[in-house]
């Protein structure tokens, strides 16, 4: 294992900010801390960088104590949501300055600090600009150069707090691609934290997903997605439609109707079922909940659907452009059937 | 000649409008901008132009000799001397002093530290003159301060270091707080980045801290430094106004004048005004290059 987290709890003046989170990352993972703002992600974070200090519990690097040293001697590699980029300092003295500020004994020449900028430059595909100052750079581009920053003091783990949370949404695709790259390429072991859980399955192998300072589900994107231990997750993960039913024998009974659900929890009798956007189909005559169409959007290769049931609630669901859909418009009366549902304890 | 298409009026602009004074038509917040340019013209003129216009216009009654020979003068030079010399020590013992106490109110929580920040501001608040005699007091070879130091034969009343120590006392606030907001604002995730790029606690403070307050310590500086030529009433009482060794130029134009020759006065006064203009202009350089370098 190359880093561990265990039983690690913090708590500040009046609430419990993290309690009992314990998970690992393997050498050369690519992990995300997933949550909503207040679930503790960049406590811990900062937890694993040393800038804060846990109430109790265990944090290891390769064997290392991370709670013995400091963050001046654990050399981690932290992006900050701010980039926190030395405004006074060109691009190329921002890159160095981890280098420059080493003791005379451990610290590279200058040459070899040259090069080294040189080849980040390389890296973050910014070689003509080790001359400018950063109030001078784009925000994507300010993004890289802290990134840069961060790699060239070799870093045993990489930490990113919301790497892409101030970019606009076509630069932050366009990062996350070159992230992912950059990180296959150096190897090195990276823990990230982000509120967006695309951004999350996308990019990361594994999705550590937090709640209230508590560890929901740890697992690869597909399983999360595939297999969520929680409705909390389940939720979390994406759009999404509640519905009551009575669950019985591997099937929720809607009254009328009953489809299959995959049962994480709760016992026969009265549940709530949840069910994808995806997972469900619309007919005239069919079976299913009667609803009323409130809006038909395009939403690329699908078609979202806005619908009304008889209570007031409101179901958004995803079509095929096919036959059966491409008639329907606002106004029009359908039912709805869900073809697969979840329940959770 | 081909058809053009019909002109198609945007947001209800005539085609061929044109403004009638564009520069003038640039969308402000607040209207009336040739009223307000006018009056912020007049009113500068008026209270700060003119009257250095009138000072720059009386030297020459005994012609450019009357006013060579008052700048050659050797009291005069000794006065201009030890006026910016003082002040600009002054100014730099502040700048230092002035960062740590910044640093102090701004960084630490402790009881009392609110009374402390006030206390900054009474050189600012009281009357020179109160200053000047209470200084005088203290430092006067039988007073509190001056006692202690009169038995190694250290004169600080009555000496330029008497001068240096009201200069000293009269530009504290301006250092102080210059930078007490800046470093109040300072971005506590770029010190982090520091610690985790390995950075000792020094080499932050030095390398990137410091740098950060650069514009704002430049600021306090030339402040401290521009209160300190011109400051009378404190320094007075404590200097003894010594010809050549310990009188200071704004007291030479007092002297001046109580003598009747004014233009001799206005001759000091151009003169100084002159010096001031070269200092502040090197700050404003100074100033410009760091605000060129960082910021946005």
């Amino acid at each position: 294992m190359s880093l561990t987290v265990s039983n690690i709890t913090k708590t500040f003046t009046k609430f419990a900010a993290l309690s009992d989170v314990t998970f690992e990352a393997e050498p050369g993972e690519f992990l995300a801390l997933l949550g909503p703002s207040g679930s503790g992600k960049t406590t811990l974070l900062r937890l694993l960088a040393g800038l804060d200090v846990p109430d109790s519990g265990a944090i290891a690097f390769d064997g290392d104590n991370f709670l013995a040293l400091n963050a001046r001697d654990r050399r981690i590699g932290m992006v900050f949501q701010s980039y926190a980029l030395f405004r006074h300092m060109t691009v190329a003295e921002n890159i160095a300055f981890g280098l420059t500020v080493r003791p005379a004994k451990d610290r590279p020449s200058k040459a070899d600090i040259k090069a080294k900028v040189e080849s980040l430059l390389k890296l973050i595909q910014l070689e003509d600009y080790g001359k400018r100052f950063p109030a001078q750079l784009s925000g994507g581009q300010r993004q890289r150069v802290a990134l840069a920053r961060a790699l060239a003091i070799s870093p045993r783990i990489l930490l990113l707090d919301e790497p892409f949370g101030a970019l606009d949404a076509l630069v932050r695709k366009d990062l996350r691609r070159w992230l992912r790259r950059i990180h296959d390429e150096t190897g090195v072991t990276t823990v990230f934290v982000t509120h967006d859980q695309e951004e999350a399955l996308d990019l990361a192998d594994r999705v550590v997903v937090l709640k209230e300072g508590r560890i929901e589900q740890i697992g690869k994107p597909l399983e999360l997605y595939r297999d969520p231990a929680t409705a909390f997750v389940f939720e979390f993960l994406g759009a999404n439609n509640q519905a009551s039913g009575t669950l019985r024998g591997g099937s929720v009974d809607f009254g009328g109707f009953s489809v299959p659900a995959i049962v994480k929890g709760g016992s026969e009798g009265a549940v709530t079922a949840r069910f994808r956007p995806f997972d469900t189909q619309v007919s005239r005559s069919g079976p299913g909940f009667p609803v009323k169409v409130l809006s038909v959007l395009p939403a690329g290769a699908n078609l979202r659907l806005e619908l009304q049931g008889d209570g007031g609630e409101v179901y958004e669901t995803q079509h095929a452009h096919d036959a059966d859909t491409s008639e329907l418009k606002a106004g029009d009366t359908v039912n709805l059937l869900p073809t697969k549902v979840y329940v959770f304890a | 000649m081909t058809a053009s298409a019909p002109a198609q009026p945007t947001n209800g602009v005539p085609e061929n409008f044109t403004p009638p004074h564009p520069s003038l038509h640039t969308n402000r917040v607040l209207p009336g901008f040739k009223v307000s340019l006018g009056f912020t013209i007049a009113y500068v003129s008026l209270i700060v132009l003119i009257p250095l216009a009138a000072l720059a216009a009386r030297p020459w009654e005994h012609g450019w000799a009357g006013f060579w020979s008052v700048l050659t003068d050797g009291r005069v030079l000794a006065s201009l001397r030890l006026s910016f010399v003082t002040a600009a020590a002054a100014a730099t013992l502040n700048l230092f002093v002035g960062m740590i106490i910044a640093w102090v109110l701004t960084r630490y929580k402790f009881p009392g530290v609110k009374i402390l920040d006030a206390f900054v501001d009474l050189p600012f608040a009281l009357p020179t003159a109160v200053a000047g005699i209470a200084l005088c007091t203290l430092y006067a070879t039988n007073g509190w301060v001056g006692s202690l130091f009169a038995p190694f034969g250290i004169k600080i009343a009555y000496t330029p270091i008497g001068i240096f120590i009201a200069l000293v006392f009269v530009g504290l606030p301006f250092v102080v707080r210059s930078v007490q907001p800046v470093l109040a604002d300072f971005d506590a995730e770029v010190e982090e980045a520091a610690l985790t790029l390995g950075a000792s606690p020094f080499q932050t403070a030095v390398r990137v801290i410091l740098p950060g307050l650069a514009p704002a310590l430049l600021t306090g500086f030339s402040l401290a430094m521009a209160r300190a030529v011109g400051e009378y009433g404190s320094v007075i009482f404590i200097a003894g106004n010594m010809p050549y060794v310990s009188e200071i130029t704004p007291q030479l134009i007092i002297i001046k004048l109580q003598e009747y020759d004014y233009a001799g006065a206005a001759s000091v006064g151009l003169i100084m005004l002159l010096w001031s203009l070269v200092i502040l202009a090197v700050i404003n350089a100074a100033q410009l290059w760091l605000f060129k370098r960082g910021r946005a």
